[in-house]
């Protein structure tokens, strides 16, 4: 195999709205309820019933529309996309052909330093379909329309991708934004975030693009990488055995590492769009975009920078730091109270990301207060606590929330700063490790460690270590 | 010009939009859309260039909605229409993927 391919990909990315109801209707999109208890004659397609724009799906469309650079479509208008599918109680979905809100934008990814833009081809507004589970005791499915009206946005990319590398940059950073903005939660295991890679390789050197596929069904990161992975290798073999790749849908199974066709010939993809007659035009003016525009909070690369400039916090901490709008929130806010950027940052990055990965969470589910951690924070600043016992403190606080004021003196960790008592102790120490204080005298630095953990014992690990350090040297 | 619809046509026709035909309503069906084309041809006639797309019939844009509830649990009266229901949910035949 002489030949060298060249993987080209595009991402259609659905991302569901944090609205608070659906898209056309007043119902609730609260994920979890039972079964169509968030449903009316609209999101289940009733005859007669009418759609009503929800202006805040416009409205976050738009921020991330601005977010991503793209140019906002001033005349903006639904189209009909007809298909049958028991999901879709309509037999169309709402969504947008012919002028989508955004287009012609792009965002800059970084894979190992290496910068290169993505475009985005568009973003449109659309609405999600219902759920349907399959009956495992009677031959036939049950359809569950809670979803169904849910706000979508689909994000359509150029296809500027060529690694799988480039692909998981590019939603990371596309998550972050939308995240920081509030628009979404964009979690891809709940399917608030979708990604469909369409895929095809060529020749290096080629200019035709190759026939591409469609994937779905990607589910988290590692899925993504790999189904792409597997579909480059697919692809290949075909054009190396001498046979056409045809352009369809997969789906993907994360199980069996293997792809498959999704749709037979009998379900042709012609879906005779047509404007929506049921709704009238969004004409948005340069007045509204600025209104948008300003409400914008601070993004990631925005914040990053702060944090360097501001708080002098080291560029990998800021990563990290920021990698997360719930964690960047609780470091402002903790620093806010105590006022010791680089204790949270440590306390974040070392402490809360070693919890994090134990427990296998997300940075999202840490659910404490901020008050607490900064509580911690002087409690060790007051050398009140030392280090070993706030770390106890942390993993609590971490875990229940706990006030580790109320904490350290209801368990009597408070470090003692008597140095009469500490002297004492250290004497005692002293005199039952004889054999430990020759070797220390004989140079051996070793033995001194010894000692000192000899008498943070007796003192139940309420001393202060470099204490104990000075008085034994002083005393040997 | 005369449009002429075939039968490959006028099925594919069918399956999209799931009727099933019979060969005489298919024949009737097939004269219909040959008309409704011809028809279109005539309005292609007219010159319509620097002429913007009509969107809509009515004089009306912004029409919406604020995000606020309004809608509470009327599954009961959702599923009074549906013609197999079990455990809340609407019963349809087997979907395979």
């Amino acid at each position: 195999m002489s030949r060298q391919y060249e993987t080209v990909i595009g991402l259609e990315v659905h991302v569901e709205l944090a609205t608070q109801t659906k898209i056309f209707c007043g119902c609730s999109t609260k994920f979890g309820g039972a079964p169509n208890t968030h449903t009316c004659p609209v999101c289940t397609g009733m005859p007669g019933s009418l759609p009503v724009l929800n202006k805040q799906v416009v409205e976050y469309a738009m921020a991330v529309g601005l977010a991503t650079n793209c140019t906002i479509t001033k005349n903006c208008k639904f189209d009909r996309k007809n298909y049958f599918y028991p999901d879709n109680p309509q037999n169309y979905q709402i969504s947008q052909l012919y002028y989508p809100i955004c287009r012609n934008g792009g965002i800059e990814i970084d894979v190992n330093g290496n910068k290169k833009v993505i475009g985005i081809h568009e973003i449109h507004m659309e609405e999600d379909a219902g759920k349907l589970i399959h009956d495992e005791w009677e031959d036939c499915s049950l359809v569950d329309f809670n979803r169904s009206g849910v706000p979508l946005i689909e994000i359509v990319s150029e296809p500027d991708m060529r690694s799988a590398d480039e692909v998981i940059a590019y939603l990371d950073k596309l998550r972050l934004i939308i995240q920081y903005l509030g628009a979404s939660d964009c979690k891809l295991q709940e399917g608030s975030m979708r990604a469909d890679v369409n895929l095809s390789v060529r020749e290096v050197g080629a200019q035709e693009f190759g026939t591409r596929t469609e994937m779905k069904n990607l589910n988290s990161f590692k899925a993504i990488a790999r189904a792409i992975e597997g579909e480059r290798r697919r692809q290949i073999e075909l054009i190396e055995e001498g046979k056409k790749v045809i352009q369809e849908t997969r789906r993907w199974d994360d199980n069996k590492e293997y792809s498959y066709a999704m749709r037979s010939k009998e379900d042709a993809q012609d879906y005779r769009y047509f404007p929506e007659p049921d709704l009238v035009p969004i004409i948005i003016s340069d007045e509204w975009i600025e209104r948008v525009r300003k409400a914008q909070p601070e993004l990631r690369d925005e914040k990053r920078l702060r944090y360097k400039e501001e708080f002098d916090i080291p560029e990998y901490d800021a990563d990290i730091l920021t990698s997360s709008k719930h964690m960047a929130d609780l470091f402002e806010e903790t620093v806010a109270i105590c006022k010791k950027p680089k204790e949270v940052s440590n306390w974040l990055m070392v402490e809360a990301m070693r919890l994090l990965k134990e427990t296998e969470k997300e940075p999202e589910d840490m659910d404490f207060a901020p008050e607490n951690l900064a509580k911690l924070i002087e409690l060790v600043g007051d050398s009140k606590i030392n280090r070993t016992v706030a770390k106890e403190v942390f993993e609590l606080i971490f875990k229940e929330d706990i006030d580790p004021e109320e904490y350290v003196k209801e368990k009597g960790l408070m470090m003692v700063n008597d140095d009469g008592q500490l002297r004492s102790v250290i004497e005692a120490v002293i005199e039952a490790n004889p054999q430990s204080v020759s070797d220390y005298k004989n140079g051996k630095e070793k033995a001194l460690g010894f000692l000192v953990g000899q008498t943070m014992k007796e003192m139940k690990g309420k001393a202060n270590p470099g204490k104990i350090n000075e008085i034994l040297r002083e005393l040997l | 010009m005369a449009h002429i619809i075939d039968d490959e046509t006028i099925e594919y026709v069918g399956i999209l939009a799931k009727l099933e035909l019979s060969g005489e309503e298919k024949e009737q069906a097939k004269k219909d859309m040959e008309n409704m084309l011809n028809y279109i041809d005539m309005l292609n006639e007219l010159d319509t260039d620097g002429v913007e797309p009509m969107i809509n019939i009515f004089p009306v844009n912004n029409v919406f909605r604020e995000d606020v509830v309004t809608n509470g649990d009327d599954r009961d009266d959702m599923l009074a229409n549906a013609p197999a229901k079990k455990d809340g949910q609407y019963m349809v035949p087997k979907t395979v993927e």
